[in-house]
């Protein structure tokens, strides 16, 4: 749960935004989530749900957009999206891979009012 | 920027866990400035890590200046054990949260006697998943898997042992007992920590000891030369 922390750290830079642009109420957080970001969306949203209550958050519209893994292979150059954290490289098989995006943890933009 | 039914829209664009960069760069720069090896060890709980350190800095004791700083979530035991080394440690008791940051280290670490120890073993909340995303500072990464634990353990959680710069496959004296299928779990460690040296030992019979100590001195005399880093923490590309 370590989504607990993460969330925090997203209402606090909210609120910190939102009273900079003299904003009473914070309507909608949009965040981009690498997909090997470690981070499950759902204990985000229990998070959330947890630790907005009370605040000028409560009740906004939680917005992910997932940012894709890709990567380059170390062994053949080639740069792919892979299904997942353990897919080799689709041309020559190898594991050793470079991430070029896909860890992206990113408070984006808010609608306030 | 405005937006339907009175509402504005406020560009933000900052990374999370930013506060947690800060603070693992400053360690990382401290460290380095003290010429201090930091290593974070992170594992299942009952992987070994307590077993695998208090063998490590009985055996190591007197060729190298060592400390710990270990974290759980309620008690000190762990640290008792290690403390009857008479090497520093230092407790960080989270609570109730699962992983340690950067913040919780960099305070511990002023507990710690100065000069820094040449090598600090930061013995992690025993978890697979959420210390994963937190860059404490260290120079390496350490994940252990027992050989009880099942061949599964690095594709069940790959995000962990793939920022792995060493997998300790531990317990390895009760590997034939325990069932432990050695090809299978090299082939997983080969897909999931393709980066990561593998060391099998067993901190009770002290079998494999003698390269897990190799590997930290080799380490010792590369420190600040490689791009151990690169891998680190989800959210700071």
């Amino acid at each position: 749960m370590h989504e607990l922390s993460i969330m925090e750290n997203i209402l606090e830079i909210a609120a910190r935004h939102a009273q900079a642009s003299e904003a009473a109420k914070i309507h909608r957080i949009s965040l981009r989530i690498g997909e090997m970001s470690g981070v499950s969306l759902e204990a985000l949203e229990f998070a959330f749900d947890v630790l907005s209550k009370d605040t000028m958050a409560e009740g906004a519209e939680l917005v992910v957009e997932t940012v894709p893994a890709r990567c380059t292979c170390e062994a053949c150059g080639t740069t792919y999206e892979p299904s997942d954290i353990l897919a080799g490289c689709p041309s020559c098989g190898g594991y050793r891979s470079t991430l070029l995006q896909g860890r992206e943890l990113e408070l984006v933009s808010m609608e306030v009012s | 920027m405005s937006a339907s039914g009175g509402t504005r829209v406020v560009v933000v664009q900052e990374a999370l866990l930013s506060k947690n960069k800060v603070f693992s760069e400053q360690n990382r720069s401290m460290f380095d400035a003290e010429g201090c090896l930091v290593l974070n060890i992170l594992s299942s709980p009952g992987a070994g890590k307590t077993t695998l350190l208090e063998r490590t800095l009985a055996d190591l004791a007197g060729t190298v200046r060592m400390g710990v700083i270990v974290g759980d979530l309620a008690t000190d035991n762990d640290a008792r054990r290690l403390q009857s080394s008479g090497a520093p440690v230092v407790q960080i008791t989270t609570q109730d949260i699962c992983h340690l940051d950067a913040a919780m280290v960099q305070r511990a670490v002023h507990e710690l006697p100065r000069p820094l120890p040449e090598i600090l073993f930061i013995e992690n909340v025993g978890n697979l998943v959420c210390p994963a995303s937190f860059d404490l500072g260290e120079h390496c990464r350490v994940a252990l898997m027992s050989v009880t634990e099942g061949e599964d353990k690095p594709i069940k959680y790959p995000l962990l042992f793939s920022t792995a710069d060493l997998v300790l496959v531990t317990k390895a004296d009760i590997a034939a007992a325990a069932g432990f299928d050695r090809d299978l779990a090299m082939r997983n460690l080969m897909a999931a920590a393709p980066h990561a040296d593998v060391i099998e030992l067993s901190a009770r019979t002290g079998d494999g000891m003698e390269m897990w100590y190799d590997w930290l001195r080799n380490r010792q005399r590369k420190r600040g030369t490689d791009g151990d880093t690169q891998r680190r923490g989800a959210g700071v590309p």
